[in-house]
């Protein structure tokens, strides 16, 4: 099957990969640990661990945006906010 | 908790993540490489890393019509909720006329976007339109093709006439489920028609409302059909809301690149406001355990 027509790069695929990898690892999560995790934190609302994840991934798009867009091209640091961010919501949220 | 637990459902799933996956995820995924890329077509690509999305982030004509976006959200929503409970208020609650109101109410709802574009484009014209001769005649120097606030008032209008009534149809159908009890107790307490409307009928259409709040955002920051089909975004880009400018970069310019970092950017605000509508509406609505008691 000819997919030129997706223009696949490596970083774009591994960053496909990552999410598979993160879905895939809640799939574990959920078969080891049933339920979903739900609690009430910083929000004042119940969320759960795909909640969590949600708001950690899109979170992490928004930081690297304002990143690219207020301090400059490399974003490494961006992904170390990310990761840090993504701690914080499954920690408090 | 006994719940019966049956992997077998998955296959029921299964039709539709293969339906999700080729009309979605995969044009998804082409977007995001093509925003990392740039071509001159011919299926040939050449890297540009993170190029287009500054260049998106850092160009007024974004800002602009993100701007100009959600100004329109905002008109829309003051003037259609209020006037669709205003509306739902009014109308009859049984009789022969409910359904001689439901279906003038519906009729809006089911025309069309590039129609509704189509009808007002011929309304609003000086030569031909009832809506342009009657302005011309009244002495209003009304053109919505060369003057900014003639095209804004008219898009406007245009958007009130076509979606208010869905505001006004689920609205209605919250009044409707109010027991008559209610109406009776506050009648004997000599309730004035806005304190009934403040302690009773507002709470129980709260849902209701959550959920019009929510699709007429949505709809009205997605709008794109009717004022291109009218104004094309002119005069100038006084009209060029983001989908329309997202249209212009993709096909008009074939810029690829720039307009899939501006898709992404698009998609990542229009989620975020899904998931706070949607996390308000879920949560706001819901009620205490210690406030069921005290109602009790």
């Amino acid at each position: 099957m000819n997919l030129s027509w997706m223009a696949w790069t490596s970083p774009t695929a591994y960053f496909f990969l990552t999410i598979v990898g993160l879905l895939s690892m809640m799939c574990v999560w959920e078969a080891i640990k049933p339920g979903g995790g739900p609690r009430v934190g910083i929000l004042r609302f119940e969320t759960t661990r795909g909640d969590r994840l949600f708001l950690s991934l899109l979170g992490s798009a928004f930081i690297h945006l304002a990143w690219l867009g207020l301090i400059g091209s490399n974003l490494w640091w961006a992904l170390g906010a990310s990761l840090l961010y993504a701690v914080l919501v499954f920690k408090f949220v | 908790m006994n719940k019966p637990f049956n992997n077998k459902a998955w296959f029921f799933v299964l039709p539709v993540f293969l339906l999700v996956a080729i009309s979605a995820i995969i044009p998804l995924m082409t977007v995001v490489n093509y925003s990392v890329q740039d071509t001159f077509g011919n299926n040939v690509f050449y890297w540009a890393g993170t190029e287009w999305f500054k260049e998106v982030l850092h160009s007024s004509r974004f800002h602009d019509a993100l701007g100009r976006n959600l100004l329109f959200s905002a008109i829309i929503l003051a003037i259609e909720i209020p006037l669709g409970i205003a509306i739902a208020l009014t109308l009859p609650k049984k009789g022969i006329w409910v359904p001689v109101c439901l279906i003038l109410m519906a009729l809006p709802l089911l025309i069309p976007w590039n129609v509704v574009g189509t009808i007002w484009q011929v309304f609003g014209r000086a030569d031909i339109g009832l809506l342009g001769y009657t302005m011309l005649k009244l002495g209003v120097d009304y053109n919505y093709a060369t003057k900014v606030f003639d095209a804004w008032a008219t898009i406007i209008v245009m958007d009130v006439w076509h979606w208010t009534s869905l505001v006004v149809l689920l609205c209605y159908s919250g009044l409707v489920s109010i027991p008559e009890a209610y109406y009776q107790a506050a009648r004997i307490d000599g309730a004035s028609k806005w304190k009934v409307f403040k302690y009773i009928q507002l709470p129980k259409i709260k849902r209701v409302l959550l959920i019009a709040v929510l699709l007429r955002f949505m709809d009205s920051f997605m709008i794109y059909t009717e004022p291109f089909v009218l104004t094309g975004g002119g005069p100038g880009n006084s009209t060029t809301f983001l989908s329309i400018d997202l249209v212009k970069t993709a096909i008009g310019q074939f810029d690829l690149g720039p307009a899939a970092a501006m898709s992404i950017i698009y998609f990542l605000i229009v989620l975020l406001l899904s998931w706070v509508f949607y996390t308000v509406m879920e949560n706001y609505g819901a009620e205490k355990p210690d406030s069921r008691v005290e109602q009790d």
